[in-house]
């Protein structure tokens, strides 16, 4: 292993440590610390907060999250393809050409996953799946137009109630 | 110093190991299998392979662990609710496991210690796979893709099926 290279990966994740570390001692110097069982209790809009926080998950995302994990297996070959892609060394031995060829290749493989993402958006997958609603129905003697005229016949008297509470 | 490292992130990771067993909540145990995955990609590094290390981050770190949190947020595992196994699955689980250990122990016991001389070599650089990729198996490259796409196609249809079921 040579060292020398993650000197520099070690030099990011200490200064990002010690930048959280700082910012939170400055904040805890500086604010009241005045704690009771109501600041400590879970904020959840105002409201009591009931039962457990980790429910059965929507089933909707699931085909979603699928298609992440085979769009990022995909990303991972464009990682060591836009290295080569304008290496000297490649475009030395390959001729000049090989720019157009890499990215030709790339443009295949990424049309033919893109096909992927075409069937699932086609088929519907990608929709968000709404819950089927169902009104009841009520069987009344009254017909609806009924309601309609008493509305129609009141609805200036509700107006002039709500003026005198006003 | 490398020694060190190496003992560190093997305790990390057996560590993270036993937590994954004996946490009660599923949740918690993904998480610290995912700190088992990040000790392991440090394994990597260690053994001269960054990119697989990077890989192992960004696919096992992030989007399996993703599909295990969602199959225990579906099945809505807690400690709770978790039905209380037999204790004969209990007996079978130890025999299996104590089998599996016997059979590494073993098989690490007639092992030469291969990790003190290791090749120093840039074999792992994402440039020199990007190098063989794209010179000698470049079709191979290429089918990888309709793989994808086949694993895509499947993975939709049979997720379909579970959603016909759910509604």
């Amino acid at each position: 292993m040579n060292g020398e290279a993650y000197l520099g990966i070690l030099t990011f994740l200490g200064t990002g440590g010690l930048f959280l570390l700082v910012t939170f001692s400055i904040s805890k110097a500086l604010r009241p610390d005045k704690p009771d069982p109501e600041k400590l209790s879970i904020y959840e809009c105002g409201e009591e907060a009931v039962g457990n926080g980790q429910i059965a998950f929507n089933s909707r995302f699931f085909v979603i999250a699928l298609i992440f994990v085979l769009f990022e297996i995909e990303l991972i070959f464009l990682f060591p393809w836009a290295i080569v892609f304008s290496d000297p060394k490649m475009i030395r031995a390959n001729g000049s050409a090989w720019t157009g060829l890499a990215m030709l290749e790339m443009l295949a493989f990424v049309f033919i996953l893109l096909m992927g993402l075409v069937y699932a958006w086609a088929k519907g997958h990608l929709d968000w799946i709404k819950p089927i609603t169902v009104p009841t129905e009520t069987k009344s003697s009254i017909p609806n137009e009924q309601y309609q005229n008493i509305n129609i016949k009141y609805s200036g008297s509700i107006v002039k109630e709500n003026n005198i509470q006003a | 110093m490398i020694d060190k490292v190496f003992y560190f992130l093997s305790f990390l990771a057996i560590l993270a190991g036993l937590m994954v067993v004996f946490t009660k909540n599923p949740v918690h145990s993904v998480l610290y299998l995912i700190l088992a995955f990040f000790a392991i990609a440090g394994h990597y590094i260690l053994l001269n392979a960054q990119f697989l290390a990077v890989v192992h981050i960004i696919v096992y770190a992030g989007a399996i662990m993703v599909l295990f949190l969602f199959v225990i947020m579906f099945l809505n595992l807690n400690a709770e609710t978790e039905p209380q196994k037999p204790i004969f699955y209990k007996f079978i689980g130890v025999i299996l496991s104590g089998v599996l250990l016997t059979l590494f122990v073993g098989a690490f016991r007639k092992l030469d210690p291969i990790y003190s001389d290791l090749p120093q070599t840039d074999i792992g650089l994402i440039k020199n796979l990007g190098i063989v990729l794209f010179n000698e198996f470049t079709l191979p490259f290429e089918i990888i893709s309709i793989l994808l796409l086949a694993a895509m196609v499947g993975s939709i249809l049979i997720a379909k099926k579970d959603k016909a079921v759910v509604e």
